[in-house]
């Protein structure tokens, strides 16, 4: 904004304001910085009752111990092999039908668009259960594509890809055409380098997606070798709920990904969730 | 997601199936698009739209998954009416939607507009603000149990030091639903934040000046310039932490199961505890649809308010 203040008051507000976002700050960080400093610290000194900010002493051997007495590399095996199927059918999926609905002009394309953005109306809590009974009918309980299918298809995806390749040029398609390019290698070929900055977009959403969920993993895997981290971290707080050391180094642990990814790809992170308000 | 009005790509012209010779370019390449889309619309077809179809139709029947479903035309929703548990789930889902969504979006607001001045360490305090976005909500509620812990949390250890409690955050009726949406502030504020400063930041500084040349103050620059052009924002922001409240499931699941007694349980674990705990598939589906509906009517009002206050861009 532009201001009619004075300087003096000016710079006085600006400080004000800095301070109380920076104390704002410090207390959102605060559980972050207080679950590493339980795991970190020595086991005896959480239930001392004294209010110790700074932990007296690091004992990473706590990291090593809580992974030897929970199958958390198991989870995070299993995490990794549905995250990762997931990454590569959901963008690949969402790739094709964005260029699809930006890119052709077909019958029936504006009632499948809308179909495709009712189906973001329909959140996967409200279908939970019938959901379940179609993938034990299909025989997919406690496997890994009990989880990976129901959610390969991704109306939020769909919808970025089209937004983004509404604003390729019509006219390079038409010369890879003239050219006697098939279609798919114009997919390839022509759209897919254009689009890499939103490839990038959908490759970390839905990565994050898949590593967080947790409501469809419970309902479909209930078998404790087929469990994802997110489950594993549910089970330890039931199970163990006064090894507060253990359930914070693996509470961290669980976190390790997506806090590689929040310090490598900030930008496309507020780039997509920017794109959930605006366009 | 605002914009659902269609940008149509040119006519595609005819000279491009007419070069290819004979019918069968022709008609590939018109079968295309379909094909393109294809598994999209079969995964949905599958995995969304049979599901709710079937929710529908299991919602009239009384089915245990041991027997056959059993019809029972609209026992399961006039059950519902009578149901006090139902009836105080939906309070709580209601309350905590309340305190959750004018607050998330007052606080993301104000982030934004301080975050969008020239401060010192202003990225850090912008990434700190968004970092529990990326944070699980297994692991949210994780971390939000340990700290409102009754016996070892530090915030009772330090309302101890000020002279204050213990309180029983997680254990009593009374304190579990605020612990709950605290924490859920925690998440959504950096949410509602990111949304409105790239929103603040698509505004032209031109609309400022001209705002000053006509003598205004910085309350009435916000007044009459900022909040009209985050008019869609914060619509659409309102209807996403609605959606999200009338669903949440994944923190209170880990961090209270829904207790103590029944104080914090929502819409969807009540759901979820009468498909499988009690097994009562046709009840679940019942309230499944009622929920469907609740979401369903509460976008649908507020596409309509929004539409009749102002052109939607």
């Amino acid at each position: 904004m532009v201001t009619t203040t004075s300087p003096a008051r000016q710079r006085f507000e600006t400080g004000g304001l800095w301070l109380l976002l920076t104390a704002g700050a410090v207390v959102m960080f605060f559980p972050i910085y207080w679950m590493f400093a339980t795991a970190i610290r020595p086991r005896d000194e959480i239930f001392s009752g004294a209010v110790n900010l700074l932990p007296t002493g690091w004992v990473w051997g706590n990291f090593t111990a809580a992974l030897s007495r929970m199958p958390f590399l198991d989870w995070t095996w299993n995490s990794l092999i549905i995250a990762i199927a997931a990454v590569v059918i959901t963008v690949s999926l969402n790739l094709l039908c964005g260029y699809a609905f930006a890119k052709f002009r077909f019958a029936g394309r504006d009632i499948l668009f809308i179909g495709v953005l009712s189906a973001l109306m329909i959140p996967i809590q409200v279908i939970i259960v019938p959901l379940f009974l179609v993938v034990a009918d299909l025989g997919l309980l406690n496997s890994y594509w009990g989880v990976i299918l129901p959610r390969a298809a991704e109306a939020f995806g769909i919808f970025m890809v089209r937004q983004f390749m509404v604003s390729i040029p019509d006219e390079l398609l038409e010369a890879a055409r003239l050219d006697g390019a098939s279609e798919l290698t114009i997919f390839l070929k022509v759209v897919l380098p254009l689009s890499k900055p939103i490839i990038a977009v959908l490759i970390i959403f839905t990565f994050m997606w898949r590593w967080n969920d947790f409501v469809l993993p419970l309902v479909i895997l209930t078998d404790q070798e087929m469990y994802t981290v997110q489950l594993g971290l549910n089970l330890l707080k039931g199970q163990y709920n006064t090894e507060w050391t253990d359930i914070m180094a693996i509470a961290l642990l669980s976190l390790a990904p997506m806090l590689v990814i929040f310090v490598f790809f900030q930008r496309q992170l507020i780039q997509g969730i920017a794109g959930t308000g605006l366009k | 997601m605002a914009d659902l009005s269609m940008t149509y790509p040119k006519e595609r012209s005819e000279t491009t199936t007419s070069r290819k010779s004979g019918w069968w370019s022709s008609y590939r390449s018109r079968l295309t698009p379909y094909l393109f889309i294809a598994p999209n619309l079969l995964l949905f077809s599958i995995f969304v739209f049979f599901p709710l179809l079937y929710a529908a139709y299991i919602s009239v029947h009384q089915w245990s998954l041991i027997d056959a479903p059993e019809f029972n035309g609209v026992q399961n929703y006039t059950r519902l009416l009578s149901d006090g548990q139902f009836w105080q789930s939906l309070t709580n889902t209601v309350i905590y939607s309340a305190a959750t969504v004018p607050t998330s979006l007052i606080l993301g607001l104000f982030l934004a507009i301080g975050l969008n001045r020239k401060l010192a360490a202003r990225t850090l305090l912008r990434s700190i603000y968004f970092l529990p976005v990326v944070v699980s909500s297994v692991a949210t509620a994780v971390i939000a149990a340990w700290l409102f812990n009754d016996n070892y949390g530090i915030i009772n250890a330090l309302l101890k030091q000020a002279g204050v409690g213990p309180v029983a955050w997680l254990s009593s009726p009374r304190w579990a639903l605020p612990s709950i949406i605290l924490t859920t502030l925690w998440v959504r504020i950096g949410f509602c934040m990111v949304v409105y400063l790239a929103a603040l930041q698509s505004i032209s500084p031109s609309y400022y000046e001209a705002a000053v040349i006509d003598g205004a103050t910085r309350p009435q620059q916000f007044r009459f310039v900022t909040w009209p052009l985050l008019r869609p924002t914060t619509f659409l922001l309102l209807i996403l932490n609605v959606i999200y409240s009338f669903q949440v499931f994944d923190l209170i699941y880990v961090m209270t199961g829904g207790g103590p007694g029944f104080s914090t349980t929502m819409i969807v674990q009540y759901i979820y505890q009468a498909a499988f705990a009690s097994s009562e598939m046709g009840y679940a589906s019942a309230m499944g649809m009622v929920l469907f509906v609740l979401i369903l009517l509460f976008t649908l009002i507020q596409w309509r308010i929004n539409r009749r206050t102002e052109q939607f861009v």
